[in-house]
């Protein structure tokens, strides 16, 4: 298991390969839908916000005020990513993100601009959404909300030992795309 | 209709915090089986840790709670409209309780009214019997393992799949090849063979209603359900399509009559996060055993 601490440098994403087991600490940024579409098409960021050397994490959490009026995060599991194929790949490049975290992989536009840029798809457990919220130690801070409404805003997070897989590395390769390749082959001597 | 309402929210709540024992039980021996410091093996530990933790908050295992529905096995006489009014209201006040999100979204408008209660939502099946026993059973069903069950036409010419059992398994672990992990598996497959396209997707769900350690009656189906699970694990797919030796956690086959001209077998796919409670009600609507 690899740690990785916020923000990443090209040559420790480099360094990583599919099926990498790995424990993110730092601050991450959420973005889904709205936010992916918004980006791709000239929106700009928050001046707060910095993406470079960092993280998107595709989530719509569910967070609410505490008593102290203080936010918090009660559920925080990935969304499915493959949505925002079609922008991923230039918000690599546009903003210099080192790290996708989200869930049941991308496709060859993203794994191409992963390998240009330096930058890997983190796949985080589907459903885990107890686990994950533990792994939040604290909401810095949320953009966009007015604009977007609370779960596609962007919510800045601050992870410990967030666990998630290396599924697509930059190098070109994808686990998913060989799971398939290979599943398809076992599945064919089998029927 | 105090009590009946209080206990379907305590349904509700269980439904959505708590995996019931079977499922837990199968979970627990996947994970004893993948190999040690494996992906797939740290994937079903987190996993693991994420169901005690959601049991001990009494809080949702997976954030999207997914459709509601119920599946009442009513005496003769119980009022239904009754029931199910109470059975809104119950998702109404479980809503705003935090043990499920607001999850249904008008179709036309997209909006949501925070409440979970529409057209459709929840979905009540009444199924009478003469026996006097009230039975409430709730499937708490996720979107993304929704969305990757699938329908087939017999015979499927691709698949080689003629309308016999041997084409229903081609099928039906087509559906396991195509799902991959996008299901958020390990996951359970709740099969149809027959019926026309609403029934038989219907009965597909209502096989998940099965225990996953109980003998299916027909032999024929039996056998299915086990080389499905067997020959689904050894494809390399695993949890979260992660490689791995665990795929499926069980598969449950039912079949209902068809028509000469149509073949369906339909395939609901249930993720790990499998949410499933039930209930024997007495007269008086407490509850008076549960039934997972
Ligand atoms: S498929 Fe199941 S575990 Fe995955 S996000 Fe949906 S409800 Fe949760």
């Amino acid at each position: 298991m690899t740690k990785l601490t916020l923000p990443f440098s090209e040559e420790k994403i480099r360094a990583l390969k599919v099926g990498d087991a790995v424990e993110i600490t730092g601050v991450v940024f959420t973005g889904r839908d709205a936010v992916h579409k918004y980006l791709f098409k000239g929106g700009e960021l928050p001046p707060e916000v910095n993406l470079q050397d960092g993280i998107i994490y595709h989530c719509g959490p569910v967070v609410i005020k505490d008593e102290a009026d203080r936010w918090k995060v009660v559920a925080a599991g990935p969304t499915t990513s493959i949505r925002e194929e079609p922008y991923q790949g230039q918000i690599i490049g546009q903003f210099g993100l080192r790290a996708i975290i989200g869930k049941g992989g991308m496709g060859e536009g993203t794994l191409a601009a992963c390998r240009e840029h330096g930058c890997v798809y983190l796949h985080a457990i589907g459903g885990a959404a107890q686990v994950l919220a533990e792994k939040i130690t604290a909401v810095r801070d949320v953009y966009l909300m007015e604009k977007f409404g609370s779960p596609e805003a962007i919510w800045e997070l601050e992870v410990q030992d967030f666990p998630a897989v290396v599924t697509m590395d930059s190098h070109g390769n994808s686990l998913h795309r060989e799971v398939l390749a290979a599943s398809t082959a076992a599945l064919q001597a089998r029927v | 209709m105090k009590v009946l309402l209080d206990s379907l929210i305590e349904l509700i709540r269980r439904t959505s915090a708590e995996i019931p024992d079977d499922v837990q039980k199968v979970i627990l021996a996947s994970l004893e089986r993948e190999k040690q410091g494996s992906i797939a093996e740290s994937a079903l530990k987190i996993i693991e840790q994420n169901i005690e933790l959601a049991r001990r908050k009494s809080q949702p295992i997976c954030q999207d709670t997914g459709s509601v529905l119920f599946y009442v096995d009513a005496p003769i006489g119980l009022d239904q409209v009754a029931f199910a009014e109470t059975a809104r209201e119950a998702v109404r006040a479980a809503t705003a309780k935090g043990y499920l999100r607001q999850n249904s979204v008008d179709s036309l408008t997209g909006r949501n009214d925070g409440t979970n209660v529409g057209p459709g939502a929840p979905t009540l099946h009444f199924h009478q019997h003469r026996g006097e026993e009230l039975r409430v059973r709730l499937m708490l069903k996720g979107g993304g393992c929704e969305n990757v069950g699938a329908q087939y036409s017999l015979p499927n010419t691709k698949l080689k799949a003629d309308r016999d059992l041997d084409g229903c398994r081609k099928v039906i672990l087509d559906a396991v090849l195509q799902a991959q992990g996008k299901g958020c598996g390990p996951g359970v497959l709740g099969v149809c063979i027959g019926g026309d396209r609403a029934t038989s997707y219907e009965h597909s769900k209502e096989q998940l209603l099965r225990k996953l350690d109980d003998t299916n009656p027909v032999p024929e189906l039996d056998a299915l359900e086990r080389d499905v699970v067997k020959t689904a694990n050894e494809l390399g797919i695993g949890p979260m399509g992660f490689g791995g030796t665990t795929t499926l956690l069980g598969t449950k086959i039912g079949a209902i009559n068809r028509v000469p001209a149509s073949y369906f077998v339909s395939v609901s796919y249930m993720c790990w996060a499998f949410r499933r409670h039930g209930a024997v009600l007495a007269a008086d609507g407490a509850i008076s055993a549960w039934l997972y």
